[in-house]
């Protein structure tokens, strides 16, 4: 929790002066019953207009005094809310944004977007309630209290004994209702999983005609929603006639000692007025405070899954580079003895004992099936992950010993799941390079075969791609990726299988381009088809996390009995031919 | 960050908001906690009275608990006004001469009575209530499912899906809250306001008066707070959306971020649209929270005019200290009910604009009626004729032109051509997902729109390119395609598609559960799996749509011998993008623009040198 301090200290005059002037509002309620209790028993007996009139006027003025207080405790409520949370989801995103791929694959985007829209939410909005309310409900139920002892100790006595026995009611109807309610929100997920396939699936569901199970499926998670809703709701509706019970019997209990006190003349009529007014006070502030508690809970979870992601190490930084100024120059990259697994606990190795030398310019293709390890062995050089043994060298330079920026300046690696954002064309290629010249972005979409059909665009390079480039086929937003790569002039560019929607024909443009214009760039390239990689000066042929063949394509012909199977599957007939 | 940058900054997120009430705040159960400013944004519904009459018609069949609902609001409500009124003979007789215990207690007495009836009743209210409006809305639910289900491929085609999922949930949700609290609430709201008044009058005229003239200027200053608060609601609510759009984009891009470095653009993009916010919010929020004091204030201003003049009623006029009792209590309560009402209000408006948001989709049209003769393939062979097909999703703009092709039984069919050629478009004609303009399919020589169309379906068997799984086991998701199949046939299944080595290999094999549409699984093995469904199908129509594009080719050849003899019964339909699937084919279609341009097995279209042979040796664009 210390941890918060700092996103308060900002703030603190607001932390403070706001639930400062809330109480002027609890103040204020608890006073007013007590002036009109005067009223009564001064004014009204005795007949004295100027005590009425004194007194309502002070009525009036407190009344004028809480508003104020309530209006600038809300201004000061949100002014500190607001800006704890604005702040901490900053240094959230920030967190997130030295997260290495490691720490992103555990938390999954999906939850950390829950984490900075939502959670934040609900944390901000349980701050605001609690400054507002949190001092306010508890005051104003001491407050009444105190009144109420100041003005009949004995008729006080009542609250002590009812107050205890209406807590524990009210908490045990929280605690039988809390797990139903967990268990409600479980169905309500499922539910809306149902619902979500069912929109996704609508294909699967019409072809195979299973809309008459589905709608039995739904219906089944439908009743069991409403039958668990039931089971909460039941118990949660309690509360109310609870809490009557007890404020009614209160108050006939109040009027009962308090109207014998009132014919033995030992307690002014007004008094009794202001009673009934402290009950309804103190009771209804009760509540407030369970229901602060209840909403809590949810922010609490809130805070915690926020905790997390602050409190995550992220396992991956470039805090021990020995060599943080040196950037990539030649682009060669060596394996050592390098192993890897994705978790330190799994049995097997995604990456066995690779030992590989890459020199500078050269077009290495990398081939093998899928979940072989070729993506991974890929982003050890731009170190996207790190090695568990053995070590990974560009230039002769451990990949440890760059700085981040330095090193992923120097490799382009066009992912396979890769992503195009909001905004124009032109936009998302100079994420390759902000200060790209228009000529520069031009030839780099050359390269990348992409010119033509941007030209072919009515906005050309202003083009607006939709979230995620969806305005654009699979293969240009391909070629789109493989551009932006490119215009950061890397030393080092992997393609990760970022041609598998390109067509044959214009994939061997782009390579032809690549043969040209990057002489000098050592070009990586993992493939599905074995003619993305048939002529690469080193075809690396990968099974289940080895390296079973290496050499050029008429060598492993001869040498690589993996490597003849994939080629057989692909141009077995045209062989024939 | 320049001025320019940030406007464009706003303008690229800033998505349209949605209309929806409580848009953000998430699914949540019943009447659960209530965020004080979700109702700013709310219009009324345009044609209130068709909804309201259609939402009634789903409590229909709960008339008789509804009308024991209405008598223990009454009760409820009336016990509680006669209950606090009785304050005033009680303290008029401990103030007058012939006050006694014994009276007293009497008095008493008769108040707990009044009260238990009013707590009673207030429970049985709510509880029935629960239950009739949980009913109604399993009702609702249902309907609206099965009505979605029932609508048209191309109403899905054409429409957002988090758009109908936000029906379901934000719309219903709200729905929901007024079924379960509201329309009780506004009933005894209204019970409460006409009661306390006729009580108050009947108390004194005067102090009426004086409480009622207070009533305009708390709603004038309430009206006030309203409108500069829906102002910079809106305002947040922008500045939300373009936040949360930065941050989903951002993040689920995370990766690429990285690669580029670009997390200081992002921070600096990011910090902007935060503190954007921050701005906005902090003064939505303080005018949505001064709501509560200004009423509050201004209630207790009337409760201290009422004081005065009550005080001086008593002075001047002998008005007696019972009646200013329950009358300054009664002043108080008299506002709130008024609050309330008007943010009930503001619930039953989004409330009947969410379920007229949900009627809407009830109302699409659904899947037309299959004609009074159409008859049932049983036993389908699996002839497919396609003569002259003529299509197009929207008028005017022609998808395919006179495609005529026939498969027999055992015979495989192959579609290649560029995106956009139309291929998958034939399947959607063939399975009925959409009609035909002109031409005709037949299969075994009936018209299909001459077949019932649950058996046209179920006689084809579809692999499409998206791979959809469904949560549950892998052996549950198999089954998918034959109801009734057993566990061994799911297992032919699973190996007839090479997807049983691995299936054997994950940790529960068979029962593994599949969840979040088989995030768990790769592409490839999800693939695996959605053949092995079609497989089990029974379905003399196979329907391969780049059914094995993300299968390695090594695999891809692996599992060619399950796939021929999956094959070997049925007719085949095959679309794909790589050609070296497609060789062995009967026929191979070439289409481009709609149109086929070249047809014959793989060795004859080589031969013609024509668009196949560019493709299949790489000189021409496919894309």
């Amino acid at each position: 929790m210390r941890r918060y301090y700092k996103y308060v200290k900002p703030y603190l005059y607001a932390f403070i002066l706001g639930p400062i002037l809330m109480i002027t509002e609890v103040v204020g309620e608890v006073l007013m019953p007590a002036l009109m209790a005067d009223i009564i028993n001064v004014g009204a007996l005795h007949h004295d207009v100027g005590y009425i009139l004194w007194k309502g006027l002070s009525m009036i003025g407190v009344a004028l005094i809480m508003m104020a207080g309530g209006i600038g405790g809300a201004w000061f409520a949100s002014k500190a809310s607001i800006s704890f949370g604005a702040d901490l989801r900053k240094d959230l995103f920030q967190k997130i944004q030295t997260f290495s791929f490691a720490n992103i694959d555990r938390f999954s985007t999906g939850s950390l977007v829950t984490r900075l829209t939502n959670d934040i939410t609900q944390v901000q909005n349980l701050i605001m309630m609690s400054l507002r309310m949190a001092l306010r409900a508890p005051g104003m139920l001491i407050g009444a209290v105190i009144m109420a002892f100041i003005m009949n100790r004995q008729l006080a006595m009542i609250f002590l004994v009812i107050l205890p026995i209406m807590v524990v009611a009210v908490v045990i109807v929280i605690r039988i209702a809390f797990p139903r309610f967990t268990i409600l929100q479980k169905k309500l997920d499922a539910l809306n999983s149902n619902i979500q396939e069912m929109l996704t699936n609508v294909r699967v569901i019409k072809s195979f005609v299973r809309g008459d199970y589905e709608e039995e499926r739904f219906a089944r998670s439908n009743a069991d929603l409403k039958n668990s809703g039931l089971r909460a709701f039941h118990v949660v509706i309690l509360q109310m006639p609870i809490v009557m019970l007890f404020m009614n019997t209160t108050t006939l209990l109040v009027v009962w000692f308090g109207g014998n006190q009132i014919l033995t003349g030992r307690m002014p009529v007004g008094d009794l007025t202001a009673f009934t007014t402290y009950v309804v006070q103190v009771l209804s502030s009760l509540m407030m405070v369970a229901m602060i508690l209840l909403m809590s809970s949810r922010a609490i979870a809130s805070l915690k899954r926020i905790t997390e992601v602050l409190d995550a190490e992220v396992d991956l930084t470039d805090q021990e580079a020995r060599f943080g100024q040196l950037p990539v120059k030649k682009g060669e990259i060596e394996f050592r003895n390098v192993s890897f697994r994705y978790y330190k606990n799994s049995p097997e190795k995604v990456l066995e004992d690779i030992n590989l030398l890459i020199k500078p310019g050269e077009t290495v293709g990398i081939i093998g099936s899928t979940g072989c390890g070729k993506t991974t062995l890929v982003s050890m050089i731009p170190r996207l992950y790190d090695v568990d043994e053995g070590e990974v060298l560009v230039d002769g330079v451990n990949v440890k010993d760059y700085s981040l920026k330095n090193l992923r300046n120097g490799v382009g690696m066009v992912l396979q799941k890769n992503v195009l954002f909001s905004g124009t064309i032109e936009e998302n290629l100079h994420w390759g390079n902000e200060n790209a010249t228009d000529e520069e972005m031009r030839q780099a979409a050359r390269d990348a075969q992409a010119d033509s059909f941007v030209q072919s665009f009515i906005d050309g390079y202003d083009t607006q791609l939709g979230q995620g480039g969806i305005n654009v086929s699979g293969g240009q937003k391909q070629r789109l990726c493989i551009a932006r790569a490119l215009l950061k002039k890397p030393r080092i560019l992997i393609l990760d299988d970022s041609t598998s929607a390109v067509d044959t024909a214009t994939e061997a443009k782009i390579r032809e381009a690549f043969s040209t214009t990057l002489k000098e760039t050592t070009k990586l390239i993992i493939a599905q088809r074995i003619t993305s990689v048939m002529e690469a000066d080193q075809i690396v042929v990968m099974d289940e996390g080895r390296i079973v063949g290496r050499g050029r394509h008429a060598e492993l012909m001869q040498t690589c009995e993996a490597y003849q199977e994939i080629y057989d599957s692909q141009m077995r007939e045209e062989a024939l031919a | 960050m320049d001025q320019k940058r940030q406007e464009r900054l706003i303008k690229k997120y800033a998505r349209v908001q949605q209309e929806s009430p409580g848009a953000g705040s998430g699914p949540r159960p019943g009447g659960g906690g209530r965020r004080g400013n979700r109702n700013m944004t709310v219009k009324r519904p345009e044609n209130s009275k068709q909804v309201i009459k259609r939402l009634l018609s789903y409590l229909e069949k709960d008339t008789a608990r509804l009308i024991v609902v209405f008598f223990c609001v009454i009760a409820g409500t009336v016990s509680m006004l006669a209950g606090s009124y009785m304050l005033r003979p009680i303290i008029n007789s401990l103030t007058g001469q012939d006050g006694s215990a014994q009276k007293l207690l009497h008095s008493l007495l008769i108040m707990a009575a009044v009260y238990a009836v009013g707590i009673l009743a207030q429970y049985f209210q709510q509880r029935i209530m629960i239950t009739v409006s949980q009913g109604a809305l399993e009702r609702i639910r249902n309907d609206l499912f099965c009505r979605v289900q029932r609508l048209p491929v191309r109403f899905y085609d054409t429409n957002n899906n988090g758009d109908i999922m936000s029906r379901f949930t934000n719309d219903l949700d709200a729905v929901g809250d007024m079924l379960n609290n509201t329309i009780v609430q506004i009933i005894s709201g209204v019970i409460n306001i006409t009661g306390t008044l006729c009580l108050m009058i009947y108390t004194n005229i005067w102090l009426t008066l004086v409480t009622i003239v207070m009533v305009p200027l708390m709603l004038r200053l309430a009206g006030v707070v309203v409108k500069r608060s829906r102002r910079f609601y809106k305002a947040q609510q922008a500045a939300l959306g373009t936040l949360n759009g930065y941050i989903e984009e951002t993040i689920t891009g995370q990766k690429v971020v990285k690669v580029f470095c670009y997390e200081d653009v992002a921070q600096e993009e990011f910090e902007f649209l935060n503190y954007n916010l921050r701005d906005k919010q902090i003064f939505a929020q303080f005018f949505g929270g001064i709501m509560g004091p200004v009423m509050n204030g201004s209630g207790q201003i009337s409760y201290s005019v009422t004081a005065i003049v009550g005080g001086l009623l008593c002075v001047l006029r002998g008005f007696d200290l019972g009646g200013l009792t329950v009358f300054v209590n009664y002043s108080r309560q008299f506002t709130r009910p008024i609050n309330e009402f008007s943010m009930q209000m503001n619930t039953v408006f989004s409330a009947l604009a969410g379920a007229e948001r949900v009627f809407k989709i009830m109302d699409e049209q659904p899947e037309p009626e299959d004609a009074p003769d159409a008859v049932t393939l049983n036993p389908c062979k699996g002839h497919v004729i396609l003569q002259d097909v003529t299509f197009g999703y929207d008028p005017g703009k022609v998808i395919l032109k006179n495609i005529s092709f026939y498969a027999k039984p055992g015979q495989k069919i192959a579609l290649v051509g560029s995106t956009g050629a139309g291929k998958t478009t034939i399947t959607n004609l063939i399975t009925r997902f959409y009609d035909i303009d002109s031409g005709s399919i037949t299969i075994d020589g009936v018209d299909i729109k001459k077949i019932r169309r649950d058996n046209l379906r179920g006689n084809i068997a579809m692999v499409l390119q998206d791979t959809h799984l469904f949560t549950g086991t892998i052996r549950e998701n198999i089954r998918y395609g034959r109801l009734d199949a057993t566990d061994e046939e799911v297992e032919e299944a699973a190996k007839l598609a090479s997807a049983h080595h691995f299936i054997r290999r994950l940790e529960h094999g068979y029962d593994t559960m599949i969840e979040g549409d088989g995030a768990n699984l790769s592409q490839g093995q999800r693939q695996l799996l959605n053949i092995a469904r079609a497989a089990i199908s029974r379905a003399p129509i196979l329907i391969l749509d780049e059914a094995t594009s993300s299968v390695d080719t090594r695999t891809e050849r692996h599992i060619e011998h399950g796939m021929d003899r999956l094959m070997a019964t049925r007719t085949t339909l095959v679309i794909a993008h790589r050609l070296s699937t497609v060789r062995n084919a009967n026929a191979i279609m070439v289409l481009e623009n709609g149109e086929i341009i070249e047809r014959g097995d793989h060795d004859e279209l080589l031969a013609m040198k024509g668009r196949y042979y560019e493709l299949y040796t790489g000189k021409t664009e496919l894309d």
